[in-house]
């Protein structure tokens, strides 16, 4: 089967994007289309005393300027988590009213105070410049211990010390016990980067008011539309979902920061109304960086502790997770389910308890970005193992082999059940990969040419296909985590696959069609995707967290077990055959055994036609299913990074990469291994390049590309991309799902690599030069004294 | 406002615009040609990339007059039915995904390409990371651009 499931297929959506004929929100242009542009706070935190748009509005092509007060004298409403967590003690979440424009306070350099619609972009900007706001400007926060600190500044008046929830997983008093009788314990002090997610595609909105029916259409960069229409029009009161359609055409990228619901999708759609106007917004990337949701942002304190044998006997972590100034759609979530359940690793840890406190400060909202909670809780573990390793004297291979979990399922302490893995045949096809056991002759090597080689690894596990809805519900979440599709096969036989789940890169109109293809032995021309629509397709719940596969897909296959359920009837009756005989091969419905069939288009006709349909079946051929997954999948793996520093300057090269991973089922090797290696590359910019820099008083120092370093091709190597799969039990094509892995799994090794190279561990990411080059020099006390 | 009148993929265009239009917003919003992307403002990225006599110039960086009696080509240019070699060695090797930065990849690719074969240089996987400076992707992680440009070099030699 060339075309189904295994098959390396090129990508079915790739014609339009190199002949540059993509449809990305910024290229639709509606008719009577206005230009909207924001009034955005200079101030990390001030109070508004007033707003004067007089010269603005009197400006030639300035159609209006508007602001907070109006919109929610309108009635919109403020933007919401939609993740309730509660505190230790029970009480919940202080969640600090946010407006899409803001009324009475900023709390973050970039907030959205008004804004200006006019005929074109250019006016729309230079009039935004001419509004003139009265601030009056308040004491700013911008790092998560300072923020809990008594003296700091207060940013929402219902979250008392800018604390928003304190919250806790595991047995503290069991874990204690355990760290109490331990023979060796390991401390270590981290900082997880904040970051930028950077889809080069910039954020945009095109809302188009149609008064006469009282509608509106939403094209916008967003990597789950309906979910989208669900919350503009439930939560925010812009528009009752049947009079609101939610368009997400090509969309350049995500990674997570297209996922929420912004303040400008909001006034877009609410300035559409009140002006008459179509109105569009597009993100410059100055604006990218000062409002698209940041990641990570976690400074953690951890302890592991090891019996005399060297097996992990507990491990205690507390957590600050900087939210930023207000509560982004996802980001109690992120910190608390989506990182702490997977502090167990792959590890047997009979003890383990977190807490978190997740605070409030003036920075921009911080929400999921590529890996989402699971890469700060594999950072965490794989660089306190491989410490722990370094003070024990043992080989960091052997210290994690001995503490692998074998057996499976397996309940770790913090709520996960690993449903299947084999960790010991990633880790060893990871070594043999990158020759690890010759390590050491090539690191002699390097010294002679005045280089420091390291070497270093992570055994990477994280937990994919978001997410049995029952369970996430008693979770706090605010939605089910389901998929759905529907599958129609047309008269002439071919197929539509209508899907929630949402391709901005994944190649989905290629790899869902693979699964059709697969089952029927069809051609995959003859398969259509269609996604991205909500007057097109039926309720669904987006892309994000790894799930298309594991979730997306199962929806399918499920779809397609109908079909073809009704297929082998129809077939049966026409061909006077029982259904049990029917076999569906290469695009043929047969009688098994016997010269008797008929066409795949001739079942489609006959099911259109009805003249001939065993007695009581509806015509038709069109199935659906919403598929609500029962389990997690946990994709894990084993990545080896090799490293050469230059201590005279600190500049690291990165001599070779290896990732083997288990993603269970593998629909198109090609398109996975391209998630990995753009996984890779993020990861990686986490761990030498990328960060997010605010000064004191809240001003973003990395607002641009050339202030915030962003991994190019000359920054990073090849990769050696390798799998060793065990099949996933819980869903029924077996896929665990394989978009974050690479950002998940890499910054550890790579800091791992770093630190082993320099001989000490006082590196935090970004590992720049300067940074290397600081850490080296605590080397030779000599040298700082002087 | 003035009136430029330039060559952009092969057809003769005049057209009026501000002093202060960018190619790039000329090329998009007065021509349609949206294969053209936006991603920075700071010519950091690359998305930007069109040929202007056969020469790779980031179009944010040009203004439209500037380009007054030029050759333009864009990424519609390159190829729409019968495709370019190097269009083609992007979807063989997988060397997109989102599509964002594809035009301006392939754009440059092209000059590296006719570049180095000019002065009979050897266009090899240092040399391409490093030509690649201006051109920013977030989602491919660069592997599979770098075995698309080496193929679609290949590809023009033989083709």
């Amino acid at each position: 089967m060339s075309e189904g499931i295994g098959a390396r297929v090129l990508r079915k959506e790739d014609k339009r994007f190199i002949t540059g004929r993509g449809r990305y929100t910024d290229d639709i242009k509606a008719d009577n289309q206005a230009y909207a542009a924001f009034v955005r706070s200079p101030h990390a935190h001030a109070i508004i005393r007033g707003i004067d748009a007089k010269v603005a509005e009197k400006t030639s092509g300035v159609i209006g300027v508007m602001n907070g007060s109006q919109l929610t004298g309108d009635g919109i409403g403020n933007i919401i988590c939609g993740w309730a967590i509660s505190s230790k003690d029970g009480s919940p979440m202080n969640m600090g009213a946010w407006s899409a424009l803001a009324t009475e306070k900023v709390r973050y350099v970039g907030d959205a105070v008004a804004v200006v619609i006019a005929e074109s972009q250019e006016i729309a900007r230079n009039a935004a410049e001419l509004v003139e706001v009265d601030y009056e400007v308040l004491p700013a926060v911008v790092n998560s211990v300072e923020s809990l600190q008594n003296n700091a500044c207060q940013i929402h008046e219902n979250a008392p010390g800018n604390l928003i929830f304190d919250w806790e997983i595991g047995n503290l008093s069991e874990t204690d016990e355990a760290l109490k009788n331990a023979a060796h314990i390991t401390k270590l002090e981290l900082t997880n980067n904040r970051l930028s997610p950077n889809a080069m595609e910039p954020r945009s909105a095109l809302a188009m008011y149609n008064s006469i029916e009282d509608h509106y259409t939403l094209y916008t960069t967003s990597q789950n539309p309906h979910v989208a229409r669900l919350v503009l029009s439930a939560f925010y009161q812009v528009a009752p979902e049947h009079k609101l359609r939610v368009i997400a055409p090509d969309v350049g990228g995500g990674f997570g920061s297209k996922i929420f619901i912004y303040p400008e999708e909001i006034t877009c759609l609410w300035a559409s109304m009140k002006t008459g106007r179509s109105v569009k917004w597009t993100s410059d990337r100055t604006e990218a960086f000062l409002t698209d949701a940041h990641g990570r942002d976690h400074i953690s304190m951890a302890q592991i502790g090891f019996d005399s044998d060297n097996n992990i006997v507990g491990l205690k972590v507390n957590t600050k997770a900087n939210l930023g100034a207000y509560m982004s759609l996802f980001s109690s979530a992120v910190p608390t389910y989506l990182y702490a359940t997977l502090l167990s690793g792959q590890y047997n840890i009979s003890n383990i308890y977190c807490d978190v406190q997740a605070v409030y400060t003036n920075t921009a909202p911080v929400d999921a970005y590529r890996g989402a909670g699971r890469p700060e809780a594999c950072y965490l573990v794989e660089r306190i193992m491989e410490t722990a390793a370094r003070e024990l004297g043992v080989s960091p291979v052997e210290l994690r082999r001995q503490n692998f979990i074998t057996e499976f399922p397996h309940e770790t302490p913090v709520i996960m059940t690993y449903d299947v893995g084999d960790y010991a045949a990633n880790l060893e096809q990871a070594m043999e990969a990158s020759n690890y056991n010759s390590f050491n002759k090539r690191r002699v090597e390097a010294q002679k040419r005045g280089k420091l080689r390291g070497l270093g690894m992570s055994c990477y596990i994280e937990a994919c296909g978001i997410a049995p809805s029952a369970a996430v519900g008693s979770l706090g979440a605010g939605v089910g985590l389901w998929e759905s599709a529907e599958v129609r096969v047309n008269p002439v036989g071919t197929i539509e696959v209508l899907t929630g789940s949402h391709s901005h890169g994944q190649g989905h109109e290629t790899t869902f069609a693979q699964v059709v293809a697969d089952r029927f032995g069809l051609p995959i021309d003859n398969i259509q995707i269609v996604h991205g629509d909500t007057d097109k397709v039926q309720m669904g719940m987006g892309t994000y967290g790894s799930r298309s596969g594991a979730v997306g897909m199962s929806a399918i296959a499920k779809a397609l077990d109908k079909v073809e359920a009704k297929v082998k009837k129809i077939a049966a009756h026409v061909l006077e055959a029982e259904e049990s005989e029917i076999i569906i091969e290469s695009g043929e419905v047969k009688v098994s055994g016997t010269n008797k069939g008929m066409g795949w288009h001739e079942v489609g006709l006959a099911a259109y036609t009805g003249h001939n349909l065993p007695e009581g079946m509806e015509p038709g051929l069109k199935e659906g299913c919403f598929y609500d997954p029962v389990n997690f999948t946990f994709p894990s793996g084993c990545y080896i990074c090799e490293v050469e520093v230059d201590p005279e300057t600190g500049v690291t090269d990165i001599i070779q990469f290896v990732a083997s991973d288990d993603f269970g089922t593998i629909i198109n090797p090609m398109i996975v291994e391209g998630q990995v290696h753009g996984g890779l590359a993020q990861g990686i910019g986490q761990a030498m390049y990328e960060n997010v820099v605010y000064d004191t008083e809240g001003q973003l120092l990395s607002a641009s590309y050339m202030d915030y370093t962003m991994p190019r091709a000359d920054d990073l190597p090849m990769y050696q991309v390798m799998h060793k799969s065990t099949v996933c039990p819980s869903n029924p094509l077996g896929i665990k799902g394989c978009g974050e892995a690479g950002a998940i799994g890499s910054p550890p090794a790579v800091i791992n690599a770093i630190t082993d190279a320099i001989g000490n561990n006082s590196l935090e990411m970004p590992a720049s030069p300067a940074n290397v080059w600081a850490a080296l020099q605590l080397n030779s006390p000599k040298l700082a004294a002087e | 406002m003035a009136t430029v009148k330039m060559t952009v993929n092969g057809k003769s265009i005049s057209r009026d615009v501000s002093d202060n239009t960018l190619l790039v917003s000329f090329l998009r919003e007065t021509l349609s040609l949206t294969g053209t992307h936006v991603g920075c403002d700071t010519s950091q990225c690359g998305a930007c990339v069109v040929h202007v006599n056969k020469k790779a110039v980031k179009s944010c960086t040009m203004l439209a007059v500037a380009a007054d009696g030029f050759n333009v080509e864009t990424i519609e240019g390159v190829g729409q039915e019968d495709l370019h070699p190097m269009q083609l060695a992007f979807k063989e090797n997988h060397g997109l995904q989102c599509g964002f930065c594809t035009p301006g990849m392939i754009m440059t690719a092209i000059d590296m390409v006719a570049r180095y074969n000019s002065i009979g240089k050897e266009l090899n996987e240092v040399a391409i990371r490093k030509e690649l400076e201006g051109n920013i992707c977030r989602c491919t992680g660069y592997h599979n651009i770098i075995k698309s440009i080496q193929d679609g070099a290949f590809k023009m030699s033989n083709a």
